[in-house]
């Protein structure tokens, strides 16, 4: 009897010990809201620093687009415009190309090896740092596509989006950049997609006498059409928010023109190029711009996530 | 009677043919350039690697035609890395811990998680003009500005969700028969977490941790208001509070000069970083398939 209470006895967890536990799992609890109270605190500072300039233009800044320092006068139509022309450009181009490979890296074509080649060395180049792009771009494509500008501007001046003539950097390449940037992203997601739609869907499709692409465009795509979908969104968000090739080859000039040919701004050029500079209410402005930057790349990301809650694959 | 045999002239085949080649265009129109791209800056950024590029300072711009080296750049990546590092791993990883052993499903922990992926699409330029206006134009680190250990900072909030996600779903692969196991042998909850479910997470949370430290260490925008930019040798523990260089911010003002030596420098140090970046990611990707490979057996 004796013996058996003296087993219970050192059985029971020291104080000691319970107490680390609790402590572990406060700093846990703690360590995980950290993510919580930074994406709050990013929101808030960023805010609060741009209200001057929010009170003084309300609204008003959105579609103006004078930027002056020497006059105080600001308004940030021309970045604003530059970051939806040139991810959504951008996007155009992207979505066929990129869906197009995925396609290409799930069918049977060529050999599984070289698939898997050729889907990694994309995966590679997701890694590859934006600013080394922006040099590339900067040295090889710009050169590269020079030509190709002048000819646009010569046959299709009439379109506004041609009419100005090309002179070295400008949204157009910007554009061009980014597709180069957003192509692995789109096409790693459309290609996990595809792959998740399952086998079976595939052989009913053949069973009944579909052709290949028949069964591509009927069946298969369909299903894989909210994975793809929530990709682009991701993609846009990024393209939204990309800074530093942009800054490199966009021209980063703040002369609003409709045409691509010419030099253009985006938001996040606009906060790289003058940033460190700024002083007075040219910061708030920039806050300001920052602040519009994050509400439109935050609203674009809540969406995909809730497309892929809302419309994930249910076979 | 014909029906037994492929026939060509079938709009259906024909149709499939068509598709079949757009498809294949496509992806030749994606893969060609960037396979140019890559060897592109690998060959001009090989060509102009000397061993003087790792040991000597940078020389302003303009001046002469010899350009330096960027030894302060070099060190100022890894140190900057190495502090987004120290912020970001303790600190993600403690947050995983929470969402995969601790958290229930319920609403706080989806909401976090939600968080993570909010905080992931952040342009990283914001993080930037957050850690501007939080730490360098309030002076709030012992009086100084613009600092190296303000770039970390704002680098580790870009690495946070990638640290906090990998962990989550590193642990929760593990198997739940480990943890009974451990639970049921009488240890408490932190010793299982320590002693046994993270240890058999490790390899798939490092490999994610180190690929996002690979990425942080080419990010430029967070850097380039709040690390700024400095030409010198970092010399001792003070250069931490001062401006310092960084290979990204590098590559980003030297590229934009209108001198050939400083070009060639930005190249230089595009090679070194996207090698260092590459070789990571490919060996990390060789690892993952060695250990699934390893696991199967």
């Amino acid at each position: 009897m004796e013996e058996k209470l003296t087993l219970f006895k050192n059985r029971k967890r020291f104080g000691i010990e319970k107490n680390i536990d609790i402590i572990f799992k406060n700093t846990t609890l703690v360590l995980s809201s950290l993510v919580a109270i930074i994406l709050l605190g990013i929101i808030l500072v960023v805010f609060f620093q741009s209200f001057e300039s929010f009170s003084r233009y309300g609204l008003k800044f959105l579609v103006t687009s004078e930027w002056n320092p020497v006059k105080d006068e600001y308004g940030a139509f021309t970045a604003i415009y530059g970051t939806l022309v040139t991810s959504f450009l951008s996007l155009l181009i992207t979505i066929p190309l990129g869906v197009g490979t995925a396609i290409f890296i799930t069918e049977d074509f060529v050999p599984k090896v070289f698939r898997e080649i050729i889907g990694s060395f994309v995966e590679l180049l997701a890694a590859i740092p934006s600013v080394v792009l922006g040099l590339w771009a900067i040295f090889v494509m710009e050169p590269f596509f020079r030509a190709f500008f002048v000819f646009l501007h010569n046959f299709f001046g009439w379109i506004p989006l041609f009419s100005t003539e090309p002179t070295g950097r400008n949204s157009f390449l910007a554009i061009l950049i980014l597709v180069v940037m957003l192509l692995p992203i789109v096409t790693s997601i459309a290609r996990d997609s595809l792959n998740q739609v399952p086998k079976k869907l595939r052989n009913a499709a053949y069973g009944i006498g579909a052709s290949r692409w028949k069964t591509i465009f009927s069946v298969i795509l369909p299903a894989a059409l909210s994975g793809i979908m929530a990709g682009v969104l991701l993609a846009l968000g990024r393209a939204m928010g990309e800074t530093m090739a942009v800054t490199m080859i966009i021209g980063n000039s703040n002369a609003f023109s409709w045409s691509l040919l010419s030099p253009g701004y985006t938001i996040s050029s606009m906060l790289a190029n003058q940033f460190g500079e700024a002083d007075g209410s040219q910061v708030s402005s920039l806050f300001y711009a920052a602040f519009v930057l994050m509400i439109l790349s935050l609203v674009v990301n809540i969406f995909a996530q809730w497309l892929v809650k809302k419309f994930s694959l249910k076979y | 009677m014909n029906s037994l045999y492929y026939q060509k002239r079938l709009s259906r085949n024909i149709g499939d043919k068509f598709f079949t080649s757009l498809s294949v265009i496509c992806a030749l129109i994606a893969i060609l350039p960037l396979i140019f791209l890559v060897t592109y800056i690998l060959y001009k950024g090989g060509s102009q690697i000397t061993p003087e590029l790792f040991t000597l300072e940078p020389n302003p711009p303009g001046d002469d035609l010899d350009a330096g080296g960027i030894n302060p750049a070099l060190i100022g990546t890894l140190i900057i890395t190495s502090i987004a590092s120290i912020i970001a791993i303790p600190v993600g990883v403690g947050g995983g811990i929470y969402l995969a052993e601790y958290s229930k499903g319920g609403a706080f922990s989806r909401f976090i998680r939600f968080g993570v992926n909010v905080l992931a699409g952040v342009p990283s330029i914001i993080a930037g003009v957050f850690i501007y206006a939080l730490i360098v134009s309030t002076k709030i680190l012992f009086g100084s500005m613009y600092s190296g250990l303000a770039g970390g900072m704002a680098l580790s909030i870009l690495m946070l969700p990638t640290v906090i996600k990998t962990t989550d779903e590193g642990l929760k692969l593990v198997p739940n028969e480990l943890r009974y196991a451990s639970l049921g042998v009488g240890a408490s909850m932190y010793t299982t977490i320590l002693k046994v479910t993270l240890p058999s997470a490790f390899r798939s949370i490092a490999t994610g941790v180190v690929l996002g430290i690979a990425r942080a260490a080419g990010e430029t925008a967070p850097l380039i208001f709040t690390a700024l930019f400095s030409y010198y040798y970092i010399t001792g523990f003070g250069d931490l509070f001062y401006e310092m260089g960084s290979l990204a911010v590098l590559i980003y003002n030297f590229a934009l000069e209108p001198y050939d030596a400083q070009n060639k420098l930005a190249w230089a140090a595009s090679f070194i970083l996207v090698l260092s970046i590459l070789s990571v990611n490919i060996f990390s990707r060789i690892l993952a398939a060695f250990t699934e490979k390893t696991k199967r057996v």
